[in-house]
């Protein structure tokens, strides 16, 4: 079997330009240049994009599941974030 | 705790809430993912010798452009649901074995061989376009990062079915030689077409928790005949006959009745008797010790290029 492994990066694609990089999938890589390339080779045969982004996958922070609760929660009871609970005249225009 | 953990998992599945990597899941779950999204991932793979072999014997330079296409796509779509397996938390290099040592499995297809160019035609069409209906039905299952990829194959997959059909519709078009090439493709591909849907779902072994866990959509047998139905119509368009003495049309529950499937060739097959089975992985494994020395080079670059990482 392989004795040698690469590593496994995460692939980001900004779309078009102006757009929010979003997240592709992954590739294994030995560096930059390489994880770049295999980004291109795997992600963007159709013109998916016009910027990459790759980082080790070693490297990403993730929140977790399981403390949903207490990250997410306390914006659910504050709905004056949003501009839909205050009622206006239906005569103001422009607001 | 492992069953409020059990409950809270099947009332996400209920509610067609996707589970993701770090979310909490039952090991049979686990464990029948990393089966059945890595069999799916060597089926790519592998699937790209018998289209391979003719690259070379292309009859045009456009031939040939759009057929190295079309097998760089499925090394990318063995590449997505590698990675959508990984994140189950298996490396690639255990799946790697796991497909060198037959502990698992790709689809049997891939061990017919290729003996005419309307066989390109006919794996486009009738390989692809079989795979396509089981792919568009997993769009929609349960765990994030297979759907994902999924949602990504679909969208790539129905030029390959487009170009198998424009092969082997110029061919059912052309010379009397050329019709007899796609007519022999067809009947030696057909059968095996149906067997890729697997099982019927009376003999399935991997279905009834697949359905539970929303893994699978739709079972083996629904699947199969969505693909005889929309099959059927494109060869007749053509002029080639499914070679089918059973096959008949239901004007009242629409759909095509088909014969009976030959299921000791299919279980042959899937235990390493099939025509290619042994050739298929004694080139994995050619390739994979071949190509042994880049992976060696590229790490020994980026340990001596610092802004690398180290091995």
């Amino acid at each position: 079997m392989s004795k040698a492994t690469l590593q496994v990066w995460e692939v980001f694609i900004q779309p078009k330009t102006g757009a929010h990089f979003q997240h592709m999938g992954s590739v294994h890589a030995a560096d930059k240049e390489m994880a770049l390339q295999n980004a291109r080779e795997l992600y963007t045969r159709r013109q998916e994009g016009t910027c990459i982004w790759v980082v080790r996958s070693e490297n990403i922070v993730s929140s977790k599941p399981e403390d949903n609760d207490s990250f997410f929660d306390p914006a659910d009871d504050k709905i004056y974030r949003y501009p839909t609970f205050f009622k206006v005249s239906k005569k103001v225009k422009d607001l | 705790m492992s069953s409020n953990n059990e409950t809270s998992f099947q009332k996400k599945i209920d509610a067609e809430i996707k589970i993701e990597p770090k979310d909490w899941m039952p090991d049979k779950y686990r464990r029948h993912l990393i089966r059945q999204i890595s069999q799916h991932a060597h089926s790519e793979v592998i699937g790209m010798q018998p289209e391979g072999n003719w690259i070379t014997r292309a009859p045009s330079l456009r031939a040939k452009m759009v057929l190295i296409a079309k097998v760089q796509d499925e090394a990318g779509h063995g590449l997505y649901l590698y990675s959508a397996t990984e994140t189950l938390g298996i490396t690639r290099s255990e799946l790697i074995e796991q497909l060198q040592t037959g502990k698992a499995k790709y689809s049997s297809i891939f061990n017919y061989p290729t003996l005419s160019w309307a066989d390109i035609g006919v794996i486009g069409w009738l390989v692809d376009g079989a795979a396509i209906v089981n792919q568009q039905s997993l769009r929609k299952t349960s765990y994030g990062p297979y759907s994902r990829a999924m949602i990504r194959i679909c969208k790539e997959e129905s030029f390959h079915q487009r170009q198998g059909y424009e092969i082997i519709s110029k061919m059912a078009n052309g010379t009397s030689e050329q019709q007899e090439m796609a007519q022999d493709a067809l009947n030696r591909w057909w059968w095996p077409s149906l067997m890729m849907f697997g099982p019927h779902d009376s003999d399935s072994a991997h279905t009834s928790n697949a359905m539970k866990w929303k893994i699978k959509r739709e079972s083996n047998d629904y699947l199969r005949q969505l693909f005889v139905d929309r099959t059927v119509k494109q060869a007749d368009l053509i002029g080639l006959s499914i070679p089918d003495s059973d096959l008949n049309w239901n004007a009242k529950t629409k759909h095509y009745e088909f014969g009976e499937i030959n299921w000791d060739e299919f279980w042959e097959v899937i235990n390493g008797n099939g025509f290619c089975n042994k050739e298929r992985i004694k080139n994995h494994i050619n390739a994979h010790i071949e190509g042994e020395w880049v992976r060696e080079a590229a790490i020994a670059c980026a340990n001596k290029n610092k802004d690398g990482i180290k091995a």
